[in-house]
């Protein structure tokens, strides 16, 4: 019996220009044109409270952030090799992403601080799907 | 404008029970614990089903009970917003039993969590916001989805493993009061540390249980209230919000926005009381640090101070303010949608029933979750 694969994205119609991008190695996400700040996951308006413009446009962020937050798996997904981390993204030019780190062999609470700065790896998955990855710009902090 | 005000103490809670055993229950489908659940709440209050004509559940369709159960209500309720939505169910039933829109609600639980039997299985979720933006990244189940904000409010606020940690050891504490619940044998701190990781800063023991069980609610309004065998249990007030569903898109991970801003301010303006109202507490604990969040945003407590708080055992017994006194989701007993045991333990409480009965308790406040963080409930319930 195999182990359960790696759930996979399928694209919708409001998301497929994201994931297009990854395949080009290229992290296009949406901002808003009224109140200028981007967001993601992708969708044809702007989600922020007090905005909500259906006014907005894609471009290419620069793959810069900072973690948020994250959890270090020990019991996880049977696709995965324990230990692993789940982080959550803040985006440099706004918004957040869960994304697995890359880079990290025994990742540890003291090796990931949060607020850490953090730039984007593209996973290449198959031929069809790249995945983001993210990895500390300065490791062993 | 209509005011919420006008409905506190106009609807009680006159039936109130859970499934006859909960923890592991193979002989039970979901349904048949909604139904046991059922008759036991209708006949604490001493009602039949006929006598029911609004009905409210979460888990299972709304149409999908009323078959089994062979009712044909005429007010229904299907919010399904996770663990916390029983307790948004009873603030609808105020609503429609004020509104003549049914006079008898009964709220149903069951859940074979552990079990699995005629349990409904996943569905397709791929091109979901969550299934493109999260799945692809391992999240397995709610310990590593729930648990994702936590690092942060550590980081904010100096939180601890060791206070994480407090929170099973003073629920524990309960539960060894509680004879009906699954985890008895008292633990420690150091004992909570030594537990395997599952998803750090989560060790086993920041877990709650998997488990079988049901429960169920039955409403009515105040000019009936006092015809039962049991004492009312007035709902004094109530407060409900949504935020998100996936916890990546959370609007604040060091903070419960919606519970802050909408279910406790509105539950306590509804109910025309404070903080220093309130005898006893049932805060959702799905793990170690739900509680810690939900003291923060409802005020008990100012934001940071929720890990200490617990780390002072002030929840436990012999504590300042009793939390979870059944075990909680900890130790007593976690089908998956825990929030209706957090009302049901509440009841016993304003009855004077509880195994682990606190002295004196008028008013007790319960708040849930709904998903990770996503959904927010809070009630108000008192017995004067």
């Amino acid at each position: 019996m195999t182990s359960p694969a790696r759930p996979l994205p399928t694209p919708t119609p409001e998301t497929r220009e994201y994931w297009d991008g990854l395949k080009r190695h290229e992290l296009r996400i949406q901002r808003c044109r009224a109140c200028r700040r981007a967001y993601f996951y992708p969708r044809p308006f702007c989600p922020y409270p007090g905005c909500h413009s259906q006014d907005v446009e894609w471009f290419t962020a620069s793959g810069r952030g900072s973690l948020a937050s994250y959890v270090i798996v020990h019991r996880g997904h049977p696709a995965f090799a324990t230990p692993y981390v789940i982080a959550v993204v803040e985006m440099t030019e706004g918004g957040r992403m869960m994304t697995n780190l890359a880079g990290i062999d025994d990742p540890t609470p003291e090796a990931l601080p949060v607020g850490a700065e953090v730039q984007i790896d593209f996973e290449d998955v198959n031929d069809a799907l790249t995945l983001p990855s993210w990895r500390l710009v300065k490791s062993g902090v | 404008m209509f005011d919420s005000r006008e409905l506190s103490h106009k609807v009680a809670i006159v039936g109130a029970a859970e499934t006859d055993t909960v923890g592991v229950l193979p002989n039970h489908s979901v349904l048949q614990l909604h139904a046991e659940s059922a008759f036991n709440a209708l006949r604490d209050a001493g009602l039949t089903l006929d006598d029911v004509d609004g009905i409210a559940t979460a888990g299972v369709s709304p149409a999908a009970l009323t078959e089994y159960l062979g009712i044909m209500p005429r007010w229904v309720d299907g919010t399904a917003v996770g663990g916390g939505s029983f307790l948004m169910h009873v603030g609808h039933a105020v609503a429609a039993i004020a509104a003549g829109y049914a006079d008898v609600v009964l709220v149903t639980h069951g859940e074979s969590g552990r079990s699995r039997v005629g349990a409904a299985g996943p569905g397709r979720t791929d091109s979901t916001p969550g299934g493109q933006f999260d799945a692809p990244f391992g999240v397995f189940g709610p310990p590593t989805m729930f648990s994702v904000p936590i690092a942060a409010h550590m980081a904010r606020y100096g939180t601890t493993e060791e206070h994480l940690a407090a929170v099973s050891v003073a629920t524990r504490q309960w539960a060894e009061r509680n004879p009906r619940a699954m985890m008895r044998a008292p633990i420690t701190v150091e004992d909570v540390l030594a537990s395997r990781l599952i998803a750090w800063p989560l060790r086993l023991l920041n877990c709650c249980l998997v488990t079988d069980g049901g429960g169920a609610l039955v409403l009515v309004s105040e000019a009936r209230a006092r015809d039962f065998p049991k004492p009312p249990v007035w709902v004094l007030g109530r407060g409900e919000a949504v935020q998100h569903t996936n916890i990546s898109q959370m609007w604040d991970f060091t903070e419960w926005t919606a519970a802050a801003r909408h279910t406790g301010p509105e539950a306590f303006r509804m109910a025309g009381l404070d903080h220093s109202a309130i005898d006893h507490l049932m805060l959702y604990d799905a793990f170690s640090h739900t509680p810690i969040y939900a003291m923060e945003a409802l005020g008990f407590v100012k934001p940071g101070e929720g890990g200490p708080w617990f780390a002072e055992m002030r929840s436990a017994p012999g504590g300042t303010l009793p939390v979870n006194t059944n075990g909680g989701g900890l130790s007593y007993t976690h089908t998956g949608m825990y929030g209706m045991f957090a009302i049901q333990e509440a009841i016993r409480q304003l009855r004077g029933e509880a195994a682990a009965q606190v002295d004196g308790v008028q008013t007790s406040l319960v708040h849930a979750p709904g998903g990770m963080f996503s959904a927010t409930a809070t009630l108000i319930l008192g017995n004067q």
